[in-house]
């Protein structure tokens, strides 16, 4: 489904990356980690197509990101959801429009998305801030928000980069439960962060795999997680 | 619930932000340029009836009028007989019968008119060819041989007034394209600049897997519609105006129907969808050209 070749990124001036090779199988449970400005972001970003590998190859559902149109990777978006570390919502829009956004934008508003989109604010929890503005949110409400807005296109995929940021514990443990609950139906999850302690508490609810991101390139970590 | 998603275009036009100020831009100035097309439509319109009803009346004929006392009559109308063959321009030449003279009196004195015992002047109807004739010469020369002649040549001075309305008539139509034209440079211009400030909103709309085209119809929505009421606007306050000119018979001859008549009252009607159509072509390109540019 995403497929990293040999991919090598750099943002103007070193390597940030180098020789990343990678490939996510469906159904699987990955977690990204590294310290601070090693690139997790930047190699989420190389998944969705949002930056172009400046050597080797990415493959997205079997297509080379760098011969889609941008119409192409318009369409790859539709099919990979992403929970972003800034969270990227329309300010002026209520936190129900920004959930359906991508709904939206594809011409998919219609039919039974209305109900599912109200199921899906009941799944994370925030019915009650429904109408409510993304500057009037809680850290952790825009998470779960951020969330729901990635799932909202029932996508294969699922990355989500630093999906508990700025939450607490609890709060984090049960985005954590949502997390592994869209695995169970059969999503395909990556999640970058740096909270090792979650990392440690999902080992014990699922198979997951633990990717490092040391040193420019990409490692399995060991079993010292 | 559902109405917050169903009728998609209701809200996928909430994505664009209100920001007021290059939308207020676009109301204003189409409803400036529809307000300026209102009057170069009436000008264009009252011109060029004015040129079609000088131009039909502008038959090439002319009329000489001859007194003089009965018994020089006939000898006044050879002279002018003789003139009017040896003067170059001129096609034919027809003295009228007195019945035909009874006919033009008849609407003044009535049919019983006895216009042999009256003083009444002969009329010799002159048709000029395509070249025409040099009235000031012909007019110099019936004065010389025939002094009771005088040459009516009265409709042959609007010829360069048909030619300056008709002139005129093309300065409208050219002043509703130039402002057609501007219309679409100010709304490329506020268009752009729309686009430049909502950066943050087309990524966020290109995050979540929006195409070029979506992002840029949400947009050329917005400017069209802004337009379309502003010029509805500038329309009725144009043709408000225009209808409240003074009434041609007040404002005598110069200014006589500078307004709609009749089926041209459609023609406003027309600014408003034009102006939106304008709207939608400039801020079409506009956001095609500036989002290719967006990374
Ligand atoms: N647009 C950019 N232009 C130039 N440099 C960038 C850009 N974005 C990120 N970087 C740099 O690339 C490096 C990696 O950034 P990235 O956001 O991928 O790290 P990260 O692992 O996600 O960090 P964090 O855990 O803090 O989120 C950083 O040093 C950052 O300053
Ligand atoms: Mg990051």
């Amino acid at each position: 489904m995403i497929e990293l070749e040999n991919v090598a990124y750099s943002y103007g001036g070193g390597e940030l990356l180098s020789d990343v090779s990678l490939k996510l199988s469906p159904g699987s449970f990955h977690f990204l980690t590294g310290p601070s400005g090693s690139g997790k972001t930047t190699f989420l970003r190389l998944c969705y197509g949002q930056l172009i590998a400046t050597a080797g190859q990415v493959r997205l559902f079997r297509k080379d990101v760098r011969e889609l149109s941008r119409d192409g990777v318009a369409g790859i978006r539709q099919r990979i959801g992403v929970v972003h570390q800034d969270c990227q919502f329309l300010d002026h829009m209520s936190v129900t429009e920004n959930i359906a956004l991508p709904l939206m934008v594809s011409g998919r508003g219609g039919g039974g998305a209305a109900e599912n989109l109200v199921d899906l604010i009941g799944w994370v929890g925030l019915t009650p801030r429904a109408n409510a503005l993304p500057a009037e949110l809680s850290g952790g409400e825009r998470q779960r928000a951020a969330l729901a807005r990635a799932v909202i296109m029932s996508p294969d995929i699922l990355l989500a980069d630093e999906p508990t940021g700025n939450i607490d514990w609890d709060m984090s443990l049960r985005l954590l439960k949502l997390l592994i609950e869209l695995n169970r139906m059969g999503k395909t999850v990556l999640i970058a962060t740096h909270d090792l302690n979650l990392i440690r508490a999902a080992k014990s609810e699922v198979a997951a795999r633990v990717l490092r991101i040391s040193n420019r390139r990409l490692q399995l970590a060991g079993s010292d997680l | 619930m559902s109405a917050l998603i169903a009728p998609r275009d209701k809200a996928s036009d909430r994505i664009v932000p209100p920001s007021g100020f290059t939308v207020l831009l676009t109301s204003f100035t189409a409803g400036a340029m529809a307000f300026l097309t209102v009057f170069a439509l009436a000008l264009s319109l009252a011109t060029g009836r004015l040129a079609d009803r000088w131009a039909s009346e502008l038959a090439q004929t002319s009329t000489i009028r001859i007194s003089a006392p009965a018994e020089q009559m006939d000898a006044q109308l050879r002279a002018v007989e003789r003139v009017l063959q040896t003067t170059p321009g001129i096609a034919s030449a027809r003295t009228l019968s007195e019945e035909e003279q009874r006919q033009l009196l008849e609407p003044w004195f009535g049919p019983d008119l006895p216009i042999e015992n009256l003083p009444v002047p002969k009329l010799v109807e002159v048709i000029e060819n395509s070249e025409g004739y040099d009235s000031e010469g012909l007019r110099q020369r019936l004065a010389a041989e025939a002094p009771g002649a005088i040459l009516d040549d009265h409709t042959r001075w609007r010829k360069p007034l048909v030619s300056a309305a008709d002139r005129l008539r093309m300065l409208g139509f050219v002043a509703i394209v130039l402002i057609a034209a501007s219309t679409a440079a100010m709304i490329t211009l506020a268009a752009q600049s729309a686009l430049a400030a909502n950066a943050q909103v087309i990524g966020v709309l290109r995050l979540v897997g929006a195409r070029d085209s979506y992002i840029a119809g949400a947009f050329v929505r917005r400017f069209t519609l802004r337009a379309f009421v502003g010029a509805v606007g500038g329309t009725v306050l144009g043709t408000l105006a225009v209808a409240l000119l003074p009434d041609s018979e007040v404002a005598g001859n110069f200014l006589t129907g500078l307004g709609f008549q009749g089926a041209h009252w459609i023609w406003p009607f027309a600014i408003p969808p034009l102006a939106a159509l304008v709207a939608h072509l400039a801020t079409r390109n506009a956001a095609r050209r500036t989002l290719r540019g967006i990374a």
